[in-house]
């Protein structure tokens, strides 16, 4: 889970790292009110999960509470590289003399933490390390000794930070590293990590990820989830234990296991290049036990989309057994016409694996219109390509 | 032979008493795996019956070792308890640990990770988050079924548990030394590389099936170390092409895997040393089928 800005600087100042004063606001009156208690000169920030905002005009100054409300009546609402701007974020101004770089960040390939730290902040990072990779310190962090202030002098100096500010920058990377840690974060990104006029080190702007697989340890990462920005369908199918990610087609798509799901979604956009362009309408992964009951709330959200024409339901009998699916998918449909549902959509289904014969038998015997079987993946996502150029 | 898990293995269940734990070791059991016990110390010294087996269930991994000669573990044990299941397996320096649970902490898994290094990597894990590892016809560790195919000499490597059941499938008329899936997880025990390097030393391998997805570049290093070492053929497969992008990136991630990550770039970069890839799972499976029968 991403965080905005606002967010980052609130975890920030939870763990004691020095940021500039501030709050955030959905309305220009909420804004005014922020201004006030701030006093004096303020900026304020559109809160987008984009780049560029400075450049979009996100970005503006205000010379007190009054100014504060005309900015934030300008930015609210503003559209930045299609993100909607819903909330405004106003801090006190910062008298910054110099910008430097500094994060953590999972490192994948080497399967541990890396710290990235930069005397030249305040642009973009990969910039700064394509065309000058030497004012770029790339420090792998051992996960379980972690950063510790012999660590972070170790790296402070590497990156080169001037004498005057690297007992500062010392101790806010061991800071952020705890941040980091204690909120089992997969990225802090400090850019610019920046020093003041007065020669105070500020953390003045956030990027945050959060590990959703640690949200148990971590119950108030729920409240940070911005649910307006959520899709609706996607929500829906949160509240219902569902996998689902809402893509731009036509052909629902519904699996079991992420991998097979993701492979299916390519599987009809390959079909739908033969037949009117169609593509996935969605990714819904329904797990390993699909019972009548979590097959038919994912039919129900695949074709509470209403862009969706036809249903590819793909489904490899690993240790579920495809009779029971085929029984859910009868079951399914009852159920929706019980829930007052009207199905019209057809539905193309593919068994293969754990009983996949008696699975078979049983679409077959049901005999129901909406449901077309067919034997093979790829056989199965052409027909329901297919189907949905025909019924767009 | 196969690869990590043969018909000799001993394996024991991390979790066997739970609800996930049983109902796997059962089906373990029945697919003719030699498990030899479980590890609960809240319930040491009782024993479990599965249809006959007696199991018996003992207070550590230790434990089970030096009672059992066990050389593998199955760790079944929910998320939270996972990081210590995993540590405690290291410490009895087990040989094979395969961590099936899905949805632990990048950070738990980077932190076994990195105290089993600091351990000497004695222990390899698999996982987490994996269906776990087949030798078909030999021994099964993990949530694989093992009636989708029999013993055969193609290897099987994935970062995907349904399409691994999905080749194996597709290819079940010619069989499978082992299948190895090895989680979706960022961050994972066990890589393709390692799974490659297993396969092309195993004289019972004579191909190498590869399926991989979207995100990180575990594909792109797998193929720089096919060109170098790998001899025997192999095809591959890449899930992800139409998946909506800056799903699981941060920004800064971008700045170590450059433009890596996404479908595209995986397939390139292997097709560029000469691994054929399917553009779905029938058509790689096709493209096995044609090395296997000397086409």
């Amino acid at each position: 889970m991403d965080l905005y800005e606002y967010q980052g600087r609130d975890l920030f100042e939870r763990h004691g790292l020095p940021v500039l004063a501030g709050g955030v606001a959905t309305t220009p009156e909420e804004a005014r009110a922020i201004a006030e208690r701030l006093g004096g000169r303020v900026v304020v920030k559109a809160q987008v999960k984009v780049g560029g905002r400075g450049k979009a005009g996100g970005v503006k100054l205000a010379e007190g509470p009054d100014e504060a409300v005309a900015r934030a009546t300008d930015i609210l609402g503003m559209d930045i590289k299609g993100h909607t701007v819903h909330k405004v974020m106003i801090t006190v101004t910062a008298d910054v003399a110099e910008e430097y770089y500094f994060s953590y960040l999972l490192d994948r390939a080497n399967r541990t933490f890396l710290c990235i730290a930069s005397v030249a902040g305040g642009m973009d990072i990969e910039q700064v390390a394509a065309e000058t990779p030497d004012k770029v310190v790339k420090a792998p962090i051992d996960a379980v000794k972690g950063v510790d202030e012999a660590k972070a002098r170790e790296i402070v100096t590497a990156a080169g930070f001037p004498a005057e500010v690297a007992d500062q920058v010392v101790e806010i990377a061991v800071g952020l590293w705890q941040a980091f840690v204690a909120e089992d974060a997969t990225l802090v990104e400090v850019n610019p990590l920046a020093k003041n006029g007065d020669g105070r080190m500020l953390l003045l702007d956030a990027k945050i990820s959060l590990d959703e697989n640690a949200g148990f340890r971590h119950p108030d990462h729920e409240a940070l989830v911005d649910q307006a920005a959520v899709d609706p369908l996607e929500q829906a199918a949160k509240a219902k234990d569902l996998n689902y990610v809402k893509l731009d087609g036509e052909v629902g798509i519904i699996g079991n296991g992420a991998g097979l799901v993701m492979s299916t979604l390519d599987v009809v956009a390959y079909a739908g290049e033969r037949h009117g362009n169609v593509k996935p309408a969605n990714f819904l992964d329904i797990g390993g036990g699909a019972s009548a009951a979590v097959m038919a709330n994912g039919l129900e959200i695949v074709l509470s989309d209403p862009a969706v024409k036809s249903v590819f339901v793909n489904v490899f009998g690993g240790i579920t057994a495809c009779d029971e699916v085929a029984n859910g998918i009868i079951q399914a449909l009852a159920l929706l016409e019980q829930r007052g549902e009207q199905v019209t959509k057809p539905l193309v289904v593919r068994l293969d694996g754990n009983n996949a014969e008696a699975g078979r038998a049983i679409l077959d015997s049901a005999n129901n219109p909406l449901v077309q079987r067919v034997d093979t993946m790829d056989g199965a996502a052409e027909r329901a390509a297919e189907l949905a150029a025909a019924g767009v | 032979m196969a690869i990590w898990l043969t018909k000799d293995s001993k394996v024991i269940v991390q979790g066997m008493t739970g609800s996930e734990g049983s109902k796997h070791t059962r089906r373990m059991l029945a697919a003719g795996t030699n498990v030899v016990g479980g590890v609960n110390p809240r319930k040491a010294g009782q024993t479990v019956d599965f249809d006959g087996t007696e199991l018996p269930v003992f207070a550590s991994v230790a434990d089970a070792m030096a009672e059992t000669g066990a050389d593998v573990t199955v760790i079944f044990v929910p998320p939270q308890f996972t990081k210590a299941a995993v540590v405690e397996a290291i410490d009895a320096a087990i040989p094979l640990a395969v961590v099936i649970t899905e949805g632990v902490p990048v950070h738990d898994t980077a932190s076994f990770w990195a105290y089993n290094v600091a351990q000497g990597e004695q222990t390899r894990i698999i996982g987490p988050n994996c269906p776990g590892i087949a030798s078909p016809g030999a021994s099964n560790a993990g949530i694989i079924p093992a009636d989708i195919t029999g013993s055969g000499r193609i290897g099987l490597v994935s970062k995907s548990g349904t399409l691994t059941y999905q080749m194996m499938y597709e290819l079940r008329d010619i069989g499978f030394s082992t299948c190895v899936g090895i989680g979706g997880d960022p961050i994972i025990g066990t890589t393709h590389i390692d799974a490659l390097a297993a396969f092309e030393a195993d004289p019972e391998t004579d191909a190498i099936v590869m399926i991989g997805e979207i995100g990180g570049d575990a594909e792109e290093r797998a193929a720089e170390f096919i060109k170098a070492n790998v001899t025997k053929p192999v095809v591959g497969y890449i899930a992800g092409f139409t998946a909506p992008p800056g799903k699981t990136m941060g920004h800064a991630g971008a700045i170590i895997s450059g433009s890596a990550g996404t479908a595209e770039a995986k397939q390139a970069a292997l097709e560029a040393v000469g691994v054929k890839v399917g553009k779905t799972p029938t058509e790689t499976a096709k493209l096995m089928r044609e090395i296997m029968s000397g086409n």
